[in-house]
């Protein structure tokens, strides 16, 4: 019995370093390989380790010639705004469906919920048309306000959180004269502080990483997002396996640094996010 | 992982509301007459109320926007899918059904369904994976939050990154086939550029990328069971089977449909990682490469409208089903 349970609780344990191993493996050649100099990457094994563990020479090539800055600064541009206004329309949006009756309230609160059956990919060739009317194509805005258009989850995320909000909070402020605004702004919004950071958590890694519209609305290589950026690494440095590495490494960073600072509201973000 | 839990804590609206607050109390209970009663009671307490048009000012951008991206580009859609419309040209002809049948007619156009069926067929795998580590890391395991930040990292990458990781990785005399000599096996894979093998290799990247976030999902729903369901199966000499089957299993089911469900319309929808690592070459094109390059490539917006049509209803028809089989589980809206 017990010769069975350490085996068991070593079967386990083999299992979880495996598949760690698995998930490690390929990125830490990357990291290798981003260390190696050229005859280096060319000459040695993958699984080889680089000569100087200080060599940066890729990264500063990766961040010159691959036009990194410019893309982290479009990127940051396009995410700052992004993440503001989905937190501003998705707030509002639920404090306006949870607070009011109205008319047509059921018909509202439908068309969202279609809306969030419809994965964005579907409709992309008629969207790009709409776009383009819009005179939105190859400018940052199109993906602005893309990311603000079809974002329906945060509005589910906000509207579970506002009706766990005691109501009379607001009528205790309409009786000390406050308007709609007033409550939006004073009392729900501060209160909506942990849904806000699941949000802005969810919302920011989806826009950090997001390919598909930056490549597909904004071509124009002025306007390289890090994701387009780095896909544009495969003309230029083709077979420079050691530059496009760095490049690999330089976008990965800033998403370790963040999960590793807010490892737990990550996990309450997706958790919350996908199962909206 | 809570919104499930929350909702199914918050979820019972009669009992909830009644405790809240007493307008809302009359709302759900009374409907169509409930603004009328509200009204009446607020006045008389004094407060100030709202015009007609006020939620309307809240809600303004969002619909705008709601209707601009998502309602206009499906009417559209519809639309341009009976046409032989190029994208560019002002010259638009009504061709009926042609497009349509020419997408269940060629069948060039139509087996990038069984591309599709190879990463669904990942996605089990991947599901399997995730209910595995899941119930191993919610018992008493050393170091389980290191495992746990290291299964989930790979969902947070970006995937151009993990795009170039893995043609790294899967490159002739490269890390792949670097650690398969360390065992013993030398044989000469294009893990990539066989068509055989291609699909099976990117849907392993697939596997790589999304247990984690899977694992996360279960994670929640596992530790939500209350203890001492466990500790009445130990007494009873249940083995950590056992305990999977009838306790874990039968708890978490909502969640697990959750994914399958993502899993189903997330295989129809794979675009980023084939496009990214093979541009769908070597009979790797999916479902939305195909559409993109129908479109954007050969000007062929009708084509590629009814193909985003017929993918479009799929996804639908899966959810809808699914909804149906597991009806409990829905998070109602109101």
């Amino acid at each position: 019995m017990h010769a069975r349970s350490a085996a068991a609780s070593g079967a386990k344990y083999l299992s979880l370093v495996l598949a760690s191993a698995v998930v490690l493996v390929p990125l830490v050649v990357i990291l290798l390989t981003s260390l190696k100099t050229r005859s280096e990457a060319l000459n040695t094994g993958p699984l080889d380790l680089p000569g100087n563990w200080l060599n940066l020479e890729n990264f500063r090539i990766a961040f010159t010639q691959g036009k990194m800055l410019p893309a982290f600064l479009n990127t940051s541009f396009i995410l700052l705004i992004s993440v503001t206004g989905t937190v501003v329309i998705g707030s509002m949006t639920a404090y306006a469906i949870d607070r009011f009756e109205f008319r047509l309230k059921k018909l509202v609160m439908a068309l969202f919920l279609l809306a969030s059956l419809v994965p964005s990919v579907t409709t992309q060739v008629a969207t790009f048309q709409i776009v383009n009317d819009l005179g939105a194509f190859n400018t940052r805005w199109a993906p602005i306000l893309l990311y603000l258009g079809t974002d329906i989850i945060s509005i589910y995320i906000f509207l579970q959180f506002i009706r766990s909000i005691p109501i009379s909070l607001d009528e205790a402020a309409r009786l000390d004269g406050a308007n709609t605004f007033t409550v939006y702004w004073r009392i729900i919004l501060p209160m909506l502080k942990p849904a806000i950071a699941t949000v802005v958590i969810v919302k920011g890694v989806t826009v950090y990483n997001d390919f598909f519209i930056p490549f597909l609305y904004m071509p124009s290589s002025d306007l390289g997002t890090i994701s387009t950026s780095l896909f544009r690494f495969q003309g230029p440095f083709g077979v420079n396996w050691e530059i496009i590495s760095a490049g690999t490494i330089l976008v990965i960073l800033p998403t370790l640094v963040v999960f590793l600072a807010l490892q737990r509201l990550i996990y309450a973000g997706f958790a919350a996010g996908s199962s909206k | 992982m809570t919104a499930l839990q929350r909702d199914r804590g918050t979820g019972t609206p009669p009992a909830q509301t009644a405790a809240t607050g007493g307008a809302r109390a009359t709302d759900a209970a009374t409907g169509a007459s409930a603004p009328t009663t509200r009204r009446r009671a607020s006045r008389r307490k004094g407060v100030r109320r709202h015009w007609w048009f006020t939620p309307w000012l809240y809600l303004l951008v969002p619909l705008v926007l709601l209707v601009t991206f998502t309602y206009l580009p499906i009417g559209d859609m519809i639309g341009y899918s009976f046409s032989d419309w190029d994208g560019i040209s002002p010259e638009k002809n009504n061709v009926g059904l042609k497009n349509y049948t020419d997408l269940f007619t060629r069948p060039e156009l139509f087996k990038v369904f069984l591309v599709s069926g190879v990463y669904l067929l990942a996605a089990v795998v991947q599901i399997c994976l995730a209910l595995y580590f899941a119930t191993v890391l919610s018992f008493n395991t050393k170091f389980r939050n290191l495992f746990k930040g290291i299964l989930f990292f790979p969902y947070l990458i970006n995937g151009v990154a993990i795009g170039f990781v893995f043609l790294y990785f899967f490159q002739p005399h490269g890390t792949l086939d670097s650690l398969l000599e360390l065992v013993g096996i030398h044989g000469k894979f294009l893990w990539t550029g066989d068509p055989d093998l291609v699909n099976k290799s990117l849907a392993g990247v697939s596997v790589w990328r999304y247990t984690g976030l899977n694992l996360v999902l279960f994670l929640g729903a596992v530790q939500s069971i209350p203890p001492h369901l466990y500790e009445a199966a130990a007494l009873d000499g249940a083995n950590r089977w056992q305990q999977f089957r009838h306790i874990i299993a039968p708890s978490i089911k909502p969640v697990i449909s959750l994914s399958a469900i993502l899993a189903v319309s997330g295989s129809l929808a794979v675009f980023e990682i084939p496009y990214i690592m093979t541009g769908g070459a070597n009979g790797s094109q999916t479902f939305v490469i195909q559409s993109i390059n129908m479109a954007f490539k050969f000007d062929k917006f009708g084509l590629a409208s009814a193909s985003a049509v017929v993918l479009l209803a799929m996804i639908l028809l899966v959810t809808w089903i699914q909804r149906r089989l597991v009806p409990e589980e829905r998070v109602e809206l109101s």
